[in-house]
């Protein structure tokens, strides 16, 4: 399993207390249309993934990404940098 | 400028194959339909509520009824005070209507001065800056103060005008669980060292009515090296010896960089404004584009601001009267069996919790009929993803009106069936 694999993983495992509808999940899933989340679920799912790498995802970065992939992206060059 | 000739010869000259481009407004069909099938069930709309005539802070007559007040924010009941329409009347006599100009050019007058001269004897502070809105107020202060390469760390349930002046700007924008000083002080650690931060707070939120931990925020915003602004639209008049805001009652003054308020409350007319003690701070004048880019407030409007202020400053026995006012109806609910969105009254708003829209919509509308006007909210401006009815009490409230209040929501609340 690579490392990226592991984010996917395990920001999989962040996403379903969200997952209402019981979504699959995959690269291409979408926050907004396919998951249906409104600010304030998206608010609580941010932080919970902040917490869990240890990061920080501004609101900045938050509006570019759209994509469960972007995310994982997002969080590993995040914790790179870290 | 296109004239309507131009116009007329444009618009029947358009190709027939031209592409075919979307209704921009369709996106919002979702909620005109949700709107519609709410109105269809026979309620009034909330959202389109008409005062026909105002009769005092606390009483107004809506659609031919004689209602009593409990959805405003005329905390202080300052707006029909004689001695603040006087001084309306006599600025609408000698420096007309309005300014028809902004600040930095033709629109300072004698009268914006005095009412920054009003707010600083009132905050006891060394400037004040007044904007023609609060909300501009926090607009342009926040996106003013934080640049490219600052950061923004903001309570997640902040007002709209406080994430719009993070988004009116180029920082770096971070949210932090509401009121969880855990929460600020991870999120703060998590930011380089060397950037620029700044830490925008809200005395009391106004959705649940609920008071932030300031002392413990500040301690953790300045052990991070943050700047802080505390918004005190709600607080302003009520909390602290000189009405200054919660950050008064609870200490905080001296740490708290800048303070941003509105007129629009307490105050009792329109307008918005900053008070700091930053010896830098007369610059933002030249720079804060919602400052500059505006129509400054007509003469009347500063001059009734300027006299309700400096009267707020001598408000002791009318604070003590809100208070008062809040505990009976927090009790009073409380009592009845009403789920509240406080354990105690913490400010002058009261939330009355509801399950889902049906009850709320049918719990305002009763309380409608019987002659009491609240407020009915909503996702996603609720932070707490439920239905509410928010109650803002007024000074001016008499002891048998917060009776009656209490009452017409135990008869609503039977009739819809939310208490026993």
């Amino acid at each position: 399993m690579t490392t990226r694999d592991q984010t996917f993983a395990r920001v999989a495992e962040l996403i379903e207390p969200f997952n209402k509808k019981g979504v699959p999940l995959a690269e291409q899933t979408r926050f907004a249309t396919d998951l249906e989340w409104d600010s304030l679920t998206v608010m609580d799912f941010v932080a919970a993934v902040e917490d869990e790498f240890d990061i920080l995802i501004t609101m900045n970065m938050q509006a570019q990404i759209e994509t469960v992939g972007q995310l994982v992206d997002a969080v590993d060059t995040l914790k790179a940098k870290a | 400028m296109t004239d309507a000739g131009t116009l007329a010869e444009a618009c029947t000259s358009v190709p027939e194959d031209a592409p075919h481009a979307p209704d921009l407004l369709a996106k919002f069909d979702p909620l005109i339909a949700e709107r519609e099938a709410l109105l269809a069930t026979g309620v009034r709309d909330p959202f389109a509520i008409v005062m026909e005539r105002v009769l005092s802070p606390t009483e107004a007559i809506i659609n031919g009824r004689h209602t009593i007040l409990l959805g405003t924010y005329n905390y202080m009941g300052m707006t029909f005070d004689p001695e603040v329409i006087e001084a309306g009347k006599q600025a609408l006599d000698e420096f007309g209507s309005g300014t028809t100009g902004s600040r930095v050019l033709n629109g300072t007058y004698a009268g914006h001065k005095a009412c920054e001269d009003a707010l600083k004897a009132f905050y006891g502070t060394d400037h004040a800056m007044v904007f023609s809105t609060g909300y501009q107020a926090n607009l342009g202060i926040i996106s003013t103060l934080a640049g490219k390469g600052d950061y923004i760390i903001l309570d997640a349930d902040s007002h709209a005008s406080i994430y719009d002046g993070c988004w009116l700007g180029n920082a770096e924008i971070v949210r932090f669980r509401h009121n969880s000083v855990e929460d600020l002080d991870r999120r703060l650690a998590r930011l380089p060292k060397e950037a620029g931060k700044l830490v925008v707070l809200e005395g009391v939120y106004s959705m649940l009515g609920d008071v932030a931990p300031l002392p413990e925020m500040v301690a953790v915003a300045k052990r991070h090296g943050a700047m802080i602004l505390c918004d005190e639209a709600h607080g302003m008049g009520f909390f602290g010896a000189h009405g200054r805001g919660v950050y008064e009652a609870l200490g905080c003054e001296g740490d708290i960089d800048f303070v941003v308020g509105t007129f629009s409350k307490s105050v009792g007319t329109v307008g918005g404004f900053c008070v700091s003690n930053h010896p830098k701070f007369e610059v933002l004048r030249l720079v804060c584009r919602p400052y500059v880019f505006t129509a400054s407030l007509p003469p009347s409007v500063v001059a009734t601001a300027a006299a309700s202020i400096r009267k707020l400053m001598h408000a002791d026995a009318k604070r003590a009267h809100l208070w008062k006012n809040s505990r009976r109806l927090h009790q009073g609910l409380r009592d009845l069996g009403f789920t509240l969105g406080t354990p105690e009254a913490q400010s002058a708003i009261i939330a009355v919790m509801l399950p889902d829209q049906a009850l709320a919509v049918g719990m305002w509308q009763g309380l409608l009929e019987r002659g009491l006007y609240v407020n009915m909210a909503r996702p996603p401006a609720t932070p707490a993803g439920t239905f509410l009815l928010r109650c803002s009490l007024c000074a001016e409230h008499r002891d048998e009106q917060v009776d009656q209040i209490i009452e017409m929501f135990a008869a609503a609340g039977r009739a819809v069936g939310c208490i026993g």
